[in-house]
């Protein structure tokens, strides 16, 4: 699980690529998440991000299973932050490694997109006039259509 | 006993990170009713995920001693 964690401090990308870089990959595809300041026209002053740290690390680990089933040849590394983020901190990165380009971009999205559906990471917004636990992120499909699907459940 | 651990909202509207729970035989959904009247939570509890002992699980688990029961928001990581 090395190449998952959760962190209090802040993360920076390096960290994951040098977690996936070897003489085999000819591709490193990576990801970051910042905290970004405007959302539809409302100003964030900061962010704060909770998690259920043991299971949160598993689901990552997880996710770098599913990808290695779906491109045998690639490594992966992801980071989440945790705890207060100010405007444009990395909350997430990710680092893909494979021989050869079209897998690393590939898979990088499919690691990001499978941590906003499985991964028990909380993200509360504090605005000038309020916060808010945002949930669901993927914005695309109702939450009842999303959430682990039966072949999640193992 | 089981131990039940509330996230994010849930969290903040039950006012502490988790409660234990003492009986047999209960089924998640047990739980989610005893909570649901303890506090006032019940539309939260019903859009929450489950995980029983760190994995996702569903409403029929029926439980046994030492088991931890999770309630997972929406989750909004990355």
């Amino acid at each position: 699980m090395e190449n998952y964690w959760l962190s209090e401090d802040p993360i920076t990308i390096n960290e994951c690529i040098d977690k996936v870089i070897r003489p085999e990959a000819g591709a490193i595809s990576t990801f970051i998440g910042v905290a970004r300041e405007y959302t539809q026209g409302k100003r964030t002053l900061f962010l704060e991000y909770d998690a259920y740290v043991p299971m949160a690390t598993k689901q990552l680990a997880r996710i770098g299973e599913e990808i290695q089933e779906k491109w045998p040849d690639a490594r992966v590394a992801i980071a989440h932050r945790l705890g207060r983020l100010d405007i444009s901190e990395v909350a997430v990165a990710i680092a893909v490694s494979t021989p050869h380009r079209d897998a690393s971009f590939k898979a990088s999205r499919y690691a990001i997109e499978r941590i906003k559906e499985i991964v028990p990471i909380w993200k509360k917004e504090h605005w000038e006039d309020g916060t808010k636990w945002l949930g669901d992120q993927k914005e695309t499909v109702s939450y009842e259509s999303k959430g682990p699907k039966e072949e999640d459940l193992r | 006993m089981i131990e039940v651990l509330f996230f994010a909202q849930l969290q903040e509207e039950v006012g502490k990170k988790s409660v234990q729970v003492t009986a047999d035989d209960l089924t998640v959904n047990d739980i989610i009713a005893k909570c649901a009247a303890e506090y006032d939570i019940k539309e939260l509890l019903d859009e929450a995920m489950i995980a029983v002992n760190e994995e996702y699980s569903n409403r029929n688990t029926v439980l046994t001693a030492g088991d931890v029961v999770a309630f997972i928001p929406p989750v909004s990581g990355g």
